[in-house]
C-alpha cells in the first residue's frame, strides 16, 4: 500500500497479516473511496455556496454525484491493480461530475493512474502526482496563481517532495485553498467577474483541499 | 457522407438545438450534424458521454468540427475527443468561435466540400484574437 515515507508507513493495516499486496491495496482503496465520498457529501452545500459566489453554482452537487458514482463501484475498482483502479475512478468522474470539474478531477486520477506503480513508494507517488498536475494544467489550459485547483495541487506536490508529514500536508492544502481568496480568477466562469472574483475562495481549490485532508488522514488511520 | 461533420455543444439543450435548426436552414442535410446540451440530469451543463455520442452521430471520414459555448463545454469536448482516442481523435477539432455564428459558417463551408482545416479556419475567423 501507499507508503509516504520509507521509515513511517501510511498503511493503516497495522496488526493485520501482510497478506498479498493486491488484497491490502484493495482494502485500503475501498476505505479511501468511502471516506472521499463522505467528505464530498458532507461539504456539498459549502462547495455549492462557494461556486455560487463566483461560478455557476453547481460544484457541490456535481462533485457529490461523481463521488457517489465512484462509491457505487468501489468494490469493483478496489479489485483492480492501483493504476487501473485510479484510471477507472478518473473515467467515472469524467462521465459523471460534468461541468469543468469532471474533466479536471477526472484527468487528475487518469494521469495519476497512468504514472503510478502498482505498489508506490513516496518517490513514485510524488513523481506520478507531479505528472498528473501537469495533465490537469494542460486540460484546463491553466497555470498556478489563476485561482484554480492547481493552486492547491502544486503546494501539496511540493510538500510531498519536501518530506512533510501527512498532517502537515493536509494543513498546507487548507492554507493553499485559503490563499486563493485574494486571487483574481483567470480561468473558468469566475474569470468573467474579473476583479469581483477577488475575496472568494475557489470552489475547486476547496474541494481539492478537502480531498487531500481526507486521503492523508485515512491513510494515517485518523478520523 | 464525405463532408465534414458539425457538432454543437452548449450548456443549454435549447441553445444547442436552436443552433442546429439554424444550421439545417442553411445547409439542409448536406452536412452530418449533431448537437447536445445539458448535464444529463435535467440541468444546464455539458456531459462527456453525450458529446461522444454526438461526435459518433455526426462522424465523417473528412472529420468533425465542434462548436462550443462556455469554458466547460470546451473542456468537456476536449476530454471527449481524448476518450474517443486515436485514430479518430486526429480528425476532430474543437473550434474557438462563437457557437451560433461559428456553427452556421462552419457548416456552410463544410457543405461545399471544404476540408476540416478550411472549415475550422472559417469558424476561427469569427474570433477576435
Amino acid at each position: 500500500m501507499l507508503q509516504l515515507s520509507n521509515e513511517r508507513s501510511f498503511d493503516t493495516a497495522g496488526g493485520m497479516e501482510t497478506g498479498n499486496a493486491g488484497d491490502m491495496a484493495a482494502l485500503n482503496l475501498a476505505r479511501l473511496i468511502a471516506a472521499a465520498a463522505d467528505t464530498i457529501a458532507a461539504h456539498a452545500e459549502e462547495l455549492t455556496a462557494l461556486d455560487q459566489a463566483i461560478g455557476d453554482g453547481d460544484h457541490g452537487l456535481n462533485m457529490k454525484r461523481g463521488f457517489e458514482a465512484v462509491r457505487a463501484e468501489a468494490e469493483a475498482f478496489s479489485a483492480k491493480p492501483l493504476p487501473d483502479a485510479l484510471k477507472a475512478i478518473g473515467t467515472k468522474l469524467v462521465m459523471t461530475v460534468g461541468g469543468a470539474s469532471g474533466p479536471l478531477f477526472g484527468t487528475l486520477f487518469l494521469a495519476l493512474g497512468k504514472e503510478i506503480s502498482a505498489a508506490p513508494n513516496r518517490a513514485n507517488l510524488t513523481a506520478a502526482f507531479g505528472k498528473a498536475i501537469e495533465a490537469v494544467a494542460a486540460r484546463g489550459k491553466s497555470q498556478i496563481g489563476q485561482k484554480t485547483l492547481l493552486d492547491v495541487l502544486q503546494p501539496v506536490h511540493d510538500a510531498l517532495l519536501q518530506g512533510k508529514t501527512a498532517l502537515e500536508i493536509a494543513d498546507i492544502a487548507d492554507a493553499a485553498a485559503e490563499a486563493t481568496v485574494p486571487m483574481k480568477a483567470l480561468r473558468g466562469r469566475a474569470s468573467f467577474l474579473g476583479d469581483r472574483s477577488i475575496g472568494h475562495m475557489d470552489a475547486g481549490a476547496r474541494s481539492t483541499a478537502l480531498l487531500v485532508r481526507t486521503i492523508v488522514e485515512t491513510l494515517e488511520g485518523q478520523p | 457522407m464525405s463532408n465534414v461533420g458539425i457538432v454543437i455543444v452548449s450548456h443549454s439543450p435549447l441553445v444547442a438545438e436552436g443552433t442546429a435548426d439554424m444550421v439545417r436552414q442553411m445547409v439542409g442535410d448536406e452536412v452530418p450534424l449533431a448537437w447536445c446540451g445539458g448535464n444529463g440530469h435535467g440541468g444546464l451543463g455539458t456531459n462527456v458521454e453525450a458529446i461522444m455520442g454526438a461526435i459518433d452521430k455526426a462522424w465523417s471520414e473528412a472529420g468533425v468540427a465542434i462548436l462550443v459555448d462556455l469554458g466547460g463545454a470546451e473542456t468537456n469536448s476536449e476530454m471527449a475527443v481524448e476518450m474517443i482516442g486515436e485514430p479518430r481523435s486526429h480528425k476532430i477539432i474543437v473550434c474557438n468561435a462563437p457557437i451560433v455564428e461559428g456553427a452556421v459558417m462552419a457548416a456552410t463551408e463544410a457543405s461545399g466540400g471544404a476540408s476540416l482545416r478550411e472549415v475550422v479556419a472559417t469558424a476561427h475567423e469569427l474570433s477576435p484574437s
